[in-house]
């Protein structure tokens, strides 16, 4: 079994690592958290990691420090769940510190600007690249309802501007509704066959 | 006493900000520009300006920022953990309740529901990021001209390198930002 330590340091390190590089917003945390945690280094099934990111959106705050706060205490507990926290303020916090004495400067620094503009690409594409990967798998459960619910809540997000958490709130529903029905059909298939 | 002021009015901040860091900004302006006048509005537009070039959550790159202004780096951290503080709380509260009752098919059903729509809204934000790199601040036209053809070609081979070679995202977004840099600067 691996040392405890070891796990809360690396947690500490990698979450560091990646809340360095979440330019662009907290959904792209959550692509990265889900190929460190997930792909790499396997700590965390793919499915989990979507039922903490719900309840990552369904919380008040930012999406990154309760993501992190799931992520943590899932893997080790609340000390895991601090190790995660400290990882995740801890950048922002120094890097904002230091900019905050030449913010002015700093904001219209030609190179700075220019390397920015350069990352919104590549921040892009490191979204599309993990919602492709989970949008198939959506697919490759041949759910209609899942699917249904994938493709409504895009058009309602991204086109109509419904804020998340109605969008939350009624898919949330749905599942619970959906669930229920196939516990009355499993109840009622079970009459039948006696 | 400053300090106490700061630690609430970031704590209502992060208590209040639902669905994503520009759900924050008007709350923050608010807090800062209009209750405390801590910042001016000039001052405030610089702030989130910089909380959008800067890694991190807006609501946490604001309170550093303020919090700094305000009242050095013990401001700082009060404002960071007040920030902090609700998300903790109600996520911690959250957590256990699903790590308890998990297993109960309601929660799975409404989870099972809830995966794909996080999966769009993820999307969502992704797209949203696309189109302003390639639109600009502007936003979608049909114009030709206003298609920022470096973006469309920086996406198109960091897309093919994460898919094709598996590179590690940071690196992609590290390289397409020098890249780009480069270019934008020399032309």
């Amino acid at each position: 079994m691996v040392n405890k330590k070891y796990i809360y340091i690396k947690l500490f390190t990698s979450t560091f690592y990646l809340s360095a590089f979440t330019f662009g917003g907290g959904y792209v945390i959550i692509s990265l958290m889900k190929k460190k945690f997930v792909d790499d280094l396997q700590w965390i099934e793919e499915d989990e990691m979507l039922n903490l990111t719900a309840i990552a959106q369904s919380s008040p705050g930012p999406v990154a420090v309760n993501a992190a706060i799931l992520l943590g205490y899932h893997v080790a507990g609340p000390l895991g769940a601090l190790a995660t926290i400290l990882g995740t303020i801890l950048p922002p916090f120094i890097i904002l510190s230091v900019i905050s004495v030449f913010y002015a400067a700093f904001r219209d620094n030609i190179v700075v600007n220019a390397v920015l503009k350069g990352m919104q690409a590549g921040v892009a594409a490191v979204i599309a690249d993990v919602v492709l990967k989970l949008g198939s798998n959506v697919f490759k459960e041949k759910d209609i309802v899942s699917v249904i619910i994938m493709i409504g809540s895009f058009i309602l997000s991204f086109l109509f501007g419904i804020n998340v958490m109605y969008i939350i709130l009624v898919c949330g529903c749905i599942g619970a509704v959906k669930a229920l029905f196939q516990v009355k059909k499993g109840q009622k298939d079970g009459e039948h066959s006696q | 006493m400053t300090l106490l002021k700061l630690f609430w009015s970031f704590f209502q901040i992060g208590m209040f900000s639902f669905g994503g860091g520009m759900a924050a900004i008007p709350l923050i302006q608010n807090q800062i520009v209009n209750l405390h006048h801590w910042l001016t509005l000039t001052e405030f537009t610089d702030l989130i300006t910089i909380a959008e070039m800067t890694p991190g959550p807006i609501a946490i790159n604001s309170a550093t920022f303020v919090g700094i202004r305000i009242a050095g780096i013990p401001g700082a951290v009060v404002a960071t953990i007040g920030c902090v503080l609700p998300s903790c709380i109600i996520v911690s509260i959250l957590a256990w309740i699903y790590f308890k009752f998990k297993e109960l098919t309601a929660i799975q059903g409404i989870l099972s529901g809830l995966r794909p729509a996080i999966v769009s809204l993820i999307a969502s934000a992704g797209l949203s990021v696309f189109m302003l790199a390639v639109w600009g601040e502007g936003g979608f036209s049909t114009n030709p001209q206003s298609i920022n053809l470096v973006s469309v070609l920086l996406f198109a081979v960091a897309l093919f390198v994460l898919r094709k070679w598996k590179l590690n995202p940071i690196y992609v977004m590290l390289g397409s930002g020098i890249i780009g840099g480069a270019i934008y600067l020399m032309v």
